[in-house]
């Protein structure tokens, strides 16, 4: 989400399906959303029915190619080459949207003398410093913003990253205005001059050499591109996690946000990048988050350079101008809404109960403690790591390691089972009367069992309501959690133990309906919407202040329950309402469905053309309207507002600055802050493919984080000894008919008869190299470890021409485990740890290997098998067992 | 789907379908057992609004309770989103509430124990509690080594959530694990 939070101000998908119907053209790339999306695939299908153009760029033929007007196989892990090429495209032939470019964008904005790009320093940005294996950022910023970071400042850049790349990261700017500004654009520090410089390289040559798509084929989607865009038309691109799951993941999106930002397709009806979340919740486990980096909406876990009171940590973490500068009211109302009366002026409204954050406790990491005995509990809630985690083999281990660990799920999975029964303990690895692991099984409820919301892939949050109570002992999560807290807060009370007040004062007390005694979900979400001082609803963010007056859970969830209704549950139907549907459910932030839309009115705030209008200037009314959205911007700042001297927030943004989530309220093609490998995407090849890079001498990206272990070793790569062992150039995905690791697919009949078995897809030019039989066994193997699935050979995998070789690419989902009513071999057990060090994701999505005929080794053999292997690849580690 | 009203006509199916139901679907397909079935979605006790658990779409959904039993789920028709519509997922996922691998009942594997053993829900709970305070007191760092800068916080036990949670259960979970100095609250978002 920081590939958008950098670009826009936001980590959400920058429109809605529905709109998809507006576009001209739909390029749909690391996603296969026909098959993985397919009921919002249907807006893809409507805007082609309409005349758009679709493209799928994707290693595989799918049904989202069958149904496209083009479908470009590249080789997987190359994304960031082609859609440079695409930039090049644009800037060599000025296909830019260049008003608004000129208006909207950082385009012009002169840089920093210092700043320097892999143009410069031959795959390298300026700030490295070679000790830490990290950037110091400061050389990326604007020309004229005040020089050096605060030391703590940058220790926090270098330590955290990731989430907090939202937005609340502090550039200071005086009244939101970049130092220095060239509208021309010509000025050779400009960011647009940059760009063309970085990008100078990203030829359809290069293209076709890095991803192996024909120039002519790169071309046609380059032209596709810039043909439906301008004035009268608008391009969509829709990805997933084949972008995400990279060591380069977020540089990915950011391409695209560059892209999108010079075609001017961002805040327009038809336009946007459509983020295509792959759980009914994965947006709102974000939003009010789960993740150790960040609070609700994004507010920086505090960082113990900044935790010593509450005026230091806003100074720290915040910019001031920009809906980022009310980052003191935000965080005060949470502190209100969690501490209550306890939270006052006097005590800095109890910030110093805030734990800090230092480095990376993100889930790898915390599993490699594990390992070492310094994490001994663990809370699993609906998820199955020992099948859904990058090397999950290792994962078993890491359970193995615990003293106690509690799994909540609906039926018995992987992740509860691994002490009896899993690769570990068929290899002897681990014996069960070994692991000292205590294990608590609780049943779950189902979500018809239970009531809140889900946020789904537009930002949209919908009320589910309850159908029927669980049966037995199954609970919902709202209960476990609620019901914990209760018995720990029991236990600590009359505690003296300042480090218990935190917990003891917390405001934990909501309705409890029922007999099983479930904690009312509808409180929970009035808690996240916030009250005022009369204890009236907050209505919107912008009533929430800092001096204590008002609480919100969840900043830009305020309103969610404005004038005491749940919005969320709102189901007018849609034949009783325009297409926005702005009265189904309720979107973040103000119930918005098209983010940054000012930008669909020219910097005069007229509508850029008839058929693109969707938010313009009222000048009789004072005020944005539009065709029934909520105009994502202050309602009557009117286009030639210019802010006063030492104006901060919102006031501090001209009527030209669509991104108000940003310091200059303008979308971002250099990112001056907020990232760790660097302010512009830059091609590096994976951690394993078979090849060098040809564009610079640096491979790879250089601060992907890797875990240098003997459980985690790599498969040698380029043109490293040893990469010829592992030729082929493997991708994961998923399944229509199953869902991620399994638990709530291989447990269905329907499903599992729909799709029973492991299957690993291969062309027939490979079949043939290799001797596989269709519906026969192959062993697909890597330095971790080794897996066996049915062969399927099809069209569907190509081979590709690559720096004058032909390569490989096998495809394999991954849903399978051992428990379920179909089993098989889990495909994360080949993958490495290494990561993207903005957001610690795995690269899933790419990785080497062989694949050899028949079914693979059992028990010891196995180990002697990948130890046979290690040996021929020259990988040091081989005194380790694969397959644990 | 819908079905037939009035009689069956008194010819075979084949016949039928040869005498205008070229694509055996409508009155060739019907017989006299077929004319007494009924919907489940039509004898259901009561429908609830919902919105399906798999892919981040948001397809509406319709659940049909009968009996304190889901009988059915279909797709939404009023939703603008879905518009009636679900993926095979989400077609068959009233089997994902009647599944038969479901477990209703608490088990606990005591340490270095080589079978599962049944446990009270309440009591299960309390021993949880009692580990989490346990390891908390355990681990906890009051401020950083290396300058004396809090901390407040212990990574002994961490949390790792689907992204299926409700919004509300999340907040609860990092609201209460926060409170508690917890740092690695972790979900499916990076997986």
């Amino acid at each position: 989400m920081p590939g958008l939070g950098t670009s826009f101000g936001r980590g959400g998908a920058t429109t809605f399906q529905q709109d998809l119907q507006n576009s001209d053209c739909i390029l749909i790339m690391g996603s296969n959303m026909a098959e993985q999306h397919p009921v919002g695939f249907q807006w893809v299908v409507e805007a082609k029915e309409r005349g758009a153009k679709v493209i799928h760029v994707d290693p595989r033929f799918t049904r989202t190619s069958a149904i496209a007007d083009l479908h470009v196989p590249l080789r997987a892990g190359t994304d960031i080459a082609f859609l440079g090429g695409v930039i090049h495209h644009i800037l060599e032939h000025d296909r830019a949207f260049r008003e608004y470019v000129q208006h909207f964008t950082n385009g012009p904005v002169v840089l920093k003398e210092e700043a320097a790009t892999p143009e410069d320093l031959d795959g390298m940005f300026s700030g490295w410093v070679e000790e830490d294996r990290l950037y110091a950022v400061d050389s990326w910023n604007y020309e004229g913003v005040s020089g050096e970071l605060t030391a703590g400042k940058r220790e926090q850049s270098g330590d955290v990253s990731g989430n907090q790349a939202h937005g609340a990261h502090g550039m200071k700017l005086d009244r939101g205005e970049p130092p220095h500004v060239d509208v021309s654009m010509e000025h050779p520090r400009c960011v647009y001059q940059l760009l063309r410089r970085h990008y100078a390289r990203y030829t359809p040559e290069a293209v076709e050499e890095i991803c192996g798509v024909p120039r002519e084929q790169f071309l046609a989607v380059a032209e596709a591109l810039c043909d439906s865009s301008g004035r009268e038309k608008t391009a969509a691109i829709c990805y997933a996690v084949g972008w995400t799951q990279h060591t380069t993941g977020v540089q990915t999106i950011r391409a695209a946000a560059i892209v999108q930002l010079l075609l001017g397709n961002i805040g327009r009806p038809g336009g946007g990048i459509l983020a295509l979340r792959g759980h009914a919740n994965i947006q709102g486990s974000t939003d009010v988050p789960t993740l150790y980096d960040i609070l609700p909406s994004y507010i920086p876990m505090p960082h113990p350079v900044s935790a010593e009171s509450l005026e230091e940590f806003v100074e720290l973490t915040g910019p001031k101008t920009g809906a980022w500068g009310s980052l003191d009211a935000y965080m005060t109302s949470l502190l209100k809404a969690w501490w209550g009366d306890r939270a006052t002026p006097e005590n800095d409204f109890c910030f110093g109960y805030l734990p800090t954050v230092d480095a990376d406790h993100s889930v790898y990491p915390m599993m490699i403690r594990m390992l070492e005995g310094t994490t001994k509990g663990y809370v699993l809630v609906g998820q199955n790591p020992v099948v859904g985690s990058a090397n999950a083999g290792l994962q078993a281990r890491a359970l193995a390691s615990l003293d106690w660990l509690v799994v909540r799920d609906m039926v018995e999975i992987e992740s509860a089972s691994f002490w009896y029964d899993g690769k570990a303990i068929e290899t002897g690895e681990l014996r069960t009367e070994d692991i000292g692991t205590e294990v608590f099984f609780l049943p779950a409820a189902a979500h018809v069992e239970k009531e809140g919301t889900f946020t789904n892939t537009q930002r949209l949050l919908q009320w589910r309501h309850k159908a029927l109570e669980p049966r037995e002992d199954c609970r919902s999560d709202l209960w476990f959690a609620y019901h914990l807290g209760r018995r720990i807060r029991e236990r600590l009370a009359g505690s003296t133990d300042p480090r218990d007040r935190p917990i003891l004062e917390l405001t934990w007390d909501y309705p409890l309906l029922g007999e099983r005694e479930e904690p009312d979900a509808e409180a929970v979400l009035q808690e996240i919407n916030g009250r005022d001082a009369t204890g009236a609803y907050i209505a919107k963010y912008q009533d929430l202040k800092a001096d204590g007056s008002t609480s919100c859970g969840s900043w830009l969830h305020a309103g969610i329950y404005a004038d005491g209704v749940n919005q969320t549950a709102r189901r007018r139907p849609r034949t009783e309402q325009d297409w926005i549907a702005a009265e189904w459910g309720w979107a973040w932030p103000a119930n918005t469905r098209l983010l940054y839309n000012r930008a669909s009115a020219d910097p005069g705030g007229r509508p850029w053309s008839e058929r693109k209008k969707y938010v313009w200037w009222d000048a009789e009314a004072g005020a944005w309207t539009g065709l029934g959205d909520h105009p994502d911007f202050v309602p009557d700042k009117p286009p030639d507002y210019e802010p006063p001297e030492g104006a901060t927030g919102m006031e501090a943004l001209r009527g030209t600055g669509p991104f108000i989530a940003h310091p200059d309220g303008l979308g971002w093609l250099w990112a001056p802050s907020g990232l760790v490998d660097g302010p512009l995407p830059t091609y590096y090849e994976p951690q394993e493919s078979p090849f060098d890079n040809p564009l610079y001498r640096v491979r790879e990206d250089p601060v992907r984080q890797l875990f240098d272990r003997p459980d985690n070793p790599y498969n040698p790569s380029g043109p490293r000894p040893g990469a010829d062992v592992y030729p082929f150039v493997l991708t994961t995905y998923r399944l229509t008919e199953h869902h991620t690791a399994g638990g709530m697919s291989r447990t269905l009949p329907y499903l599992s008869e729909l799709m029973p078995e492991l299957f690993v897809e291969v062309s027939p030019e490979l079949a043939a190299t290799r001797g596989l039989e269709h519906a026969g066994w192959a062993t697909v193997v890597t330095t971790r470890t080794a897996i066996e699935a049915r062969v399927m050979v099809t069209d569907r995998l190509r081979p590709l021409r690559v720096q004058g070789r032909t390569v490989h690419q096998v495809g394999l989902p991954y849903h399978w485990g051992s428990k379920g009513l179909v089993t098989g071999d889990a495909a994360n057990d080949l993958l490495s740890l290494v990561l993207d060090l903005n957001v610690h994701i795995a690269e899933y999505k790419v990785l080497t290997c062989d694949v050899v005929p028949g079914r693979r080794p059992r028990g010891r053999a196995l180990t002697e098998f990948i130890e046979g292997y290690r040996r021929r690849s020259g990988v040091v580690h081989a005194e380790q067992h694969p397959g644990a | 789907m819908a079905r037939g009203t009035g009689r069956v006509p008194g010819l075979t199916p084949l016949l039928r379908q040869l005498t205008g139901d070229p694509l055996g679907l409508a009155r060739a397909a019907r017989s006299e057992r077929s004319e007494r079935l009924t919907a489940r979605t039509s004898t259901a006790d009561r429908v609830v609004q919902s919105v399906c658990p798999y892919c981040a779409v948001g397809c509406g959904q319709k659940v049909y309770v009968k009996d304190e039993r889901v009988v059915q789920i279909e797709g939404d028709p009023d939703s603008p989103i879905s518009r009636g519509r679900l993926c095979p997922k989400g077609s068959a996922s009233e089997q994902l509430v009647n599944s038969p691998l479901r477990e209703y009942r608490v088990k606990y594997r005591r340490p270095h124990g080589t079978e599962w053993e049944s446990l009270d829900l309440d009591t299960a709970m309390d021993m949880i509690a009692d580990r989490v305070i346990a390891t908390r007191r355990d681990t906890w760092e009051d401020v950083r080594p290396s300058d004396g800068k809090p901390y407040r916080r212990t990574l002994g036990f961490g949390v790792l959530g689907g992204a299926t949670l409700d919004t509300e259960e999340n907040y609860l979970i990092k609201k209460f694990f926060t409170a508690a100095g917890a740092v690695s609250i972790e979900n499916q978002a990076r997986i």
